[in-house]
């Protein structure tokens, strides 16, 4: 089952990389009358004609850049990064700092289409605990679901089923509705699903560590085998003793800008000597 | 399939260099998506890659289905029922206005009806929640963005031939069974599924943006709803039916009516549905290139 049942995507073994090059990304943020079209149109209807008929004095002020009513909200600003394959990297930084965007980025869900960032290999993403999952439906169609999103045939998703029964351990639970389940079961789903392909490159958001102690046990171990058939790994996580376990590199994020970058032990004593809070975990 | 966990620092690459200089052009491998791809060529990717994925849209699509029924006994034939009691008042009282014969004019209410206000009507105005409806998919999981199109396509299809059931029954209660030239039909309510997810594109992002648009697409299409002989017949009009043809949706009805009524849809029918449709496609591979990269930023 470990082995790759898909093979779309896939480069040449230790080719793959992530490349960055002077990424800024601004989130459009709608408020007030930006999300009608007739409010907007009103405006634009009314600003054309305050134009035509009063002079101005001086240069024109644009209160609201971007769109009228949208405020943009700058997440990544000149964000530039190489990865290459064999590089396990972390992120870290406090909450807000656009670890995640970043992370999405990476993914292929924000700005997609994006000439300067550069994915090559296969991507797999842990991003949410509910990554997709469909909340009034059970456990197993669930699974059934992300097989198809893999698409993977019929015989295919029935060994992933019983890969992620036999993981996930949730017994009747895989039977009923994803919303009855608290949020330990759902993570040992959804952590279940994500970790039964090994893909190229790995995106996870920090939310897998969380589950009993028992649960993170069996967890690591199967991360492990993962992570050691990937080519790049990057987590981002608050958690430093795991970056300090898994990661080769880390990077450092302040204000959607890369504070710094390199390997884990000096950032992680910048970091440290930073937020002075020792050994925070 | 677990391998005993070796620790990751052991396999692990220790080397790298300058890691946040960009290596050399000549070092890195050609990159699999180009980045000089024009939108509309991206736009025709996602649309290609969400066909391979068919078997997940079938199954969202039937999956929403069956959610939306779940708690009922009757599930998807609730839609069945209110059809068949909708048809039955609006014939009775109708043909009472029309001074029509029930029996000639109850089989083509029932399928003029369905046609509208379970097929194109219902598949319109649903077409705009394409994107907002998968909020959180869109934002978690990378997938192509037609998958959604598609799944509300499948959705609106199986919820349609749940309602078809209650023409069939009226034809042969009535004994106007159409024969062989129904099979016409077909090819048409293949053009029609094309189009459901041309709108879905189209409206399914427009819709993203602007969230006021869906209430505007269900008042025009109230007033469509009238201007076409939907419960009322084309040659009621007399000599000045022709100027139906200005009405898109005349057509797109008709060349589906038409073989369900035992008649061949006239080729300008044809025509003008086919071109219209081709409009609405290159409309909305046009809009949806264009907000593709923003549709996770709007939903």
């Amino acid at each position: 089952m470990n082995e790759t049942l898909i093979h779309a995507r896939r480069v040449p073994e230790g080719t793959s990389h992530i490349i960055i090059d002077k990424l800024s990304l601004n989130f459009p943020i709608f408020h007030g009358g930006a999300r009608s079209l007739k409010k907007m149109l009103l405006k634009r209807g009314k600003s054309v004609l305050t134009n035509a008929r009063t002079l101005r004095t001086g240069g024109q002020v644009q209160l609201e850049p971007g769109e009228s009513g949208t405020v943009q909200v700058q997440a990544l600003d000149n964000v530039s990064l190489s990865i290459k394959a064999g590089e396990r990297v972390g992120l870290i930084g406090h909450n807000g700092a656009g670890k995640s965007t970043l992370l999405r980025v990476m993914a292929g869900i924000y700005m997609p289409d994006a000439p300067n960032v550069d994915i090559y290999g296969q991507v797999a993403s842990l991003l949410d605990v509910n990554s997709g999952m469909n909340q009034e439906l059970t456990g197993r169609e669930n699974i059934t679901l992300m097989g198809r999103h893999k698409g993977m045939t019929t015989p295919q998703i029935r060994q992933l089923e019983e890969n992620v029964e036999s993981f996930a351990q949730l017994e009747t639970f895989l039977d009923l509705p994803v919303r009855l389940y608290s949020t330990g079961m759902r993570i040992r789903l959804g952590f279940g699903i994500a970790t039964t392909m090994t893909p190229q490159i790995l995106l996870m958001d920090e939310w897998f560590m969380a589950g009993d102690f028992h649960f993170q046990e069996r967890a690591e171990k199967r991360l492990a085998s993962v992570v050691n058939g990937t080519d790049i790994l990057v987590i981002t996580s608050h958690a430093l003793d795991v970056l300090e376990k898994w990661c080769t590199r880390l990077i450092w994020m302040e204000a959607g800008q890369i504070h710094m970058d390199g390997p884990t032990k000096e950032v992680m004593l910048a970091y440290k000597a930073s937020t002075a809070t020792p050994a925070a975990s | 399939m677990m391998v005993t966990a070796s620790s990751p620092e052991q396999t692990v690459n220790a080397d790298f260099s300058a890691p946040s200089v960009i290596p050399p052009a000549g070092q890195t491998p050609p990159p699999a998506r180009s980045a000089r791809k024009s939108r509309l060529s991206l736009a025709w990717q996602d649309i290609m890659e969400a066909c391979g994925l068919w078997r997940l849209a079938v199954t969202l699509g039937w999956l929403d289905v069956r959610l939306q029924y779940s708690g009922s006994t009757l599930g998807p034939f609730w839609l069945t029922l209110t059809t068949a009691v909708m048809v039955g008042a609006m014939g009775g009282i109708y043909s009472q206005l029309f001074h029509l014969k029930l029996q000639d004019y109850l089989p083509y209410i029932s399928i003029s009806l369905i046609l509208w206000q379970n097929g194109l009507s219902t598949l319109i105005q649903e077409s705009c929640g394409t994107f907002t409806r998968a909020t959180d998919t869109l934002r978690s999981v990378t997938m192509p963005y037609t998958v959604q199109a598609l799944r509300t396509t499948i959705r609106c299809g199986v919820m349609f031939s749940y309602t078809v059931i209650v023409p069939v029954v009226v034809f042969i209660i009535m004994g106007k069974w159409p024969g062989v030239t129904m099979l016409l039909a077909l090819p048409a309510l293949a053009l029609w599924l094309i189009d459901c997810v041309a709108f879905c594109l189209l409206l399914g992002s427009v819709c993203a943006r602007f969230r006021d648009i869906p209430p505007i697409v269900g008042s025009l299409l109230q007033i469509f709803f009238y201007v076409t002989p939907v419960i009322w017949e084309a040659k009621q009009l007399g000599p000045t039916a022709t100027w139906l043809y200005l009405n898109p949706f005349y057509s797109m009805l008709d060349i589906v009516r038409m073989p369900f009524l035992g008649h061949v849809p006239s080729g300008l029918s044809w025509g003008i549905a086919l071109g219209t449709s081709l409009v609405l496609c290159l409309l909305s591979l046009f809009t949806f290139s264009r907000s593709r990269s923003k549709l996770a930023f709007w939903v």
